[in-house]
């Protein structure tokens, strides 16, 4: 029996992102996350824990750890350069209206 | 499914602790305000971080213990149909549990760390669960009012600030809604049956009734954290806000079955358009919560014992993923 307040004996599987792919021509998209001893019960464990009512036609894990994402705190910074060229979008040029198919 | 508004009885929560900047704190509750979501890796207040820990993971053992009273009828539904749907029913909440577990780890606890809490007794869960279920009516009846109750309660949370545990909650609420319809459909076979099975009927809507109505948690003048919770948009409404959604869709259900709310003063409220139910006996929810429920200790033992016959298991599943690893690092 577990005793009050012990730890597991033995070190919990590893994390694994899940991305699915509804169906085909979509693509993959983040979903949720589960443990798993390896990567192949992690595409199993996908299909039960994601997949039930068929919501995926594909199924990618990827090992959580191996994930490296942009830092919250700098994203003022790192999306800086393109916050100055709205004339990157259409809507910056003024067409006369009567010019068409422009 | 479940959550019960048990954040209610913690502690109160301390809303700055020491060391966080008053810029970021005021950041954050600009973010808050205008609607945005708060992800993982974004700073929060510690105090926002504890009490979404302990709410997603009081709800996620919810949805596990939650599995127990229904399981209990699988092998002895009646007929290969309802085995069928109940099965399903089931493993969905397992889901439900697994969804809800991720999003709480995205805060920085381990999955075992919370599963400790569970077979500790340390963390809680719905009370509602230690509850039997007796006879097959009991199953109808917990699809139909206490997942009734959960999905008027989680529905609001899909708009939570935090955002894994809003989309974990959007997922849950649209898998929960046939596991109310499929309840509310063997209540309505029930009722139409014998008089035998309309007794039975009968006799789970009075068991279940009053447990259900108190899943929605303390009335708001016992609720320490409601006002902190609606600041921090986890909470959007007020407990009893809820309950009174829940009498209200409900009582009008019941009498489409032909079954009788087991509360002598309730009526209807021409004035408010509410319906108005009697007092409610929060000594035996307390008692409940306390571990003084009619199967509390069972439930438990049931999760630990799951625990310890799945550990060889977890332990096999281990090794042969490191030696295939081993395997895979000597061929290359």
């Amino acid at each position: 029996m577990t005793d009050a307040g012990k730890p597991p004996a033995s070190p919990e599987w590893p994390l694994f992102e899940v991305f699915i792919r509804s169906r085909a021509g979509l693509e993959h998209k983040h979903v949720g996350s589960l443990h798993a001893a390896d990567a192949r019960m992690a595409i199993e464990h996908a299909r039960d824990v994601y997949t039930r009512r068929q919501e995926g036609v594909s199924i990618w894990v990827v090992r959580s750890v191996q994930i490296i994402a942009s830092d919250p705190e700098e994203a003022d910074a790192l999306f800086e350069p393109a916050r100055d060229k709205v004339y990157r979008h259409p809507s910056f040029y003024v067409i006369p209206d009567e010019v068409k198919n422009l | 499914m479940y959550t019960q508004a048990l954040d209610t009885h913690g502690k109160e929560p301390v809303v700055a602790a020491a060391g966080e900047s008053a810029a970021h704190a005021a950041r954050f509750q600009s973010r808050v305000d205008a609607d945005e979501k708060i992800e993982p890796k974004d700073w929060m207040p510690d105090a926002y971080r504890q009490t979404l820990i302990r709410q997603i993971s009081q709800h996620a053992h919810s949805e596990i213990v939650g599995m127990l009273p229904e399981g209990n009828w699988i092998t002895r539904a009646p007929s290969l149909r309802r085995k069928a749907v109940l099965i399903a029913k089931v493993q969905d909440e397992g889901g439900h549990g697994m969804y809800l577990y991720s999003a709480a780890e995205t805060l920085g606890v381990t999955r075992d760390h919370l599963f400790e809490q569970l077979l500790s007794g340390a963390a809680k869960y719905s009370s509602i669960f230690n509850y039997p279920t007796l006879t097959w009516a009991d199953v109808g009846a917990i699809g139909w009012l206490v997942d009734g109750a959960a999905i008027m309660n989680q529905i609001p949370i899909c708009r939570c600030s935090y955002g894994p545990y809003a989309r974990a909650m959007v997922r849950i609420c649209k898998e929960e809604s046939f596991h109310q319809r499929q309840g509310f459909e063997i209540m309505l076979t029930l009722a139409q049956g014998t008089a035998a099975q309309r007794l039975m009927a009968q006799e789970a809507l009075n068991h279940w009734w009053w447990p259900s109505v108190m899943m929605f948690g303390p009335s708001d003048a016992d609720s320490k954290h409601t006002a902190q919770s609606m600041r921090w948009k986890i909470k959007r409404f007020s407990n009893d806000e809820l309950r009174q959604k829940f009498i209200d869709v409900t009582v009008p259900q019941a009498h489409f079955l032909g079954l009788t709310i087991p509360d002598a003063q309730l009526r209807w409220d021409e004035a408010t358009q509410h319906y108005i139910g009697g007092p409610i006996d929060w000594s035996e929810f307390n008692a409940v919560l306390k571990g003084n429920g009619p199967c509390n200790r069972e439930r438990l033992q049931a999760r630990r014992t799951a625990w310890e016959a799945g550990r060889w298991v977890r332990e096999a599943a281990s090794a042969h993923a490191e030696k295939l690893a081993a395997r895979t690092t000597q061929a290359a």
